[in-house]
């Protein structure tokens, strides 16, 4: 599955998105699987959006979505 | 961009200008137009700010967007909304992001737009980063 990155994020990363070779089901086992794989990261705040809406981590995943990683946003 | 009976939003590179947000709410129904405009202090956390840079998901601010003007819509008796928002560099001086918000009586669009823009800085998925001297940092939620 591939995931969006932005901002301090992506930086962080130096890529605009990543590839989590785990299979996972929900949002809470993406989540987990991406933390243990990249611990470096800023993970504090971070929301995780499915097809562009905020989901909770009991949010089911089939796979087919887009996944992004929100970091704590600063619009305006 | 986007249209909706409620909501017009374009998020634009650079420092925003001009009028046209009032315009497009403005209308025969409308007592008044009440208008944000923020722009990019100088200062912040005690150190001199050259510019920002803003980074956005276009897609998600549509969609956040559209759901919190239903929401301000539903709280205040509103007729329109348009906002734009910068991407990429904004000076110091700039702005960064434009309301309008057009309504029969001025309560309602001073309200809606405080709700507008506190939920903005909330949910809505555009960063800014502050470069100064030294380089520059990502700002969290509410700054």
């Amino acid at each position: 599955m591939r995931v969006l990155l932005f901002a301090g994020l992506a930086e962080a990363c130096g890529e605009r998105s990543l590839e989590v070779e785990a299979v996972v089901t929900t949002v809470a086992e993406l989540r987990a699987a991406l933390e243990s794989a990249h611990p470096q990261l800023p993970w504090q705040g971070v929301r995780i959006a499915v097809d562009q809406q905020y989901v909770p981590d009991s949010h089911a995943l089939t796979g087919n979505e887009e996944v992004a990683l929100i970091p704590p946003v600063s619009g305006g | 961009m986007s249209d909706s009976p409620l909501v017009w939003f374009a998020l634009r590179e650079g420092p925003l200008q001009g009028d046209a947000l009032r315009e497009r709410v403005a209308g025969p129904d409308a007592g008044c137009v009440v208008e944000f405009r923020g722009t990019v202090r100088g200062t912040a956390r005690g150190v001199e700010v050259e510019r920002l840079e803003y980074e956005a998901y276009p897609e998600m601010v549509e969609a956040e967007l559209h759901k919190i003007a239903a929401e301000v819509a539903q709280a205040h008796p509103i007729l329109r909304i348009a906002i734009e928002h910068s991407t990429g560099v904004v000076p110091v001086g700039g702005c960064s992001v434009h309301v309008a918000i057009a309504s029969a009586h001025r309560a309602a669009g001073f309200a809606a737009s405080v709700q507008l823009m506190d939920e903005l800085k909330e949910r809505v998925p555009i960063w800014k980063k502050e470069i100064d001297q030294a380089g520059g940092i990502w700002i969290g939620r509410g700054s």
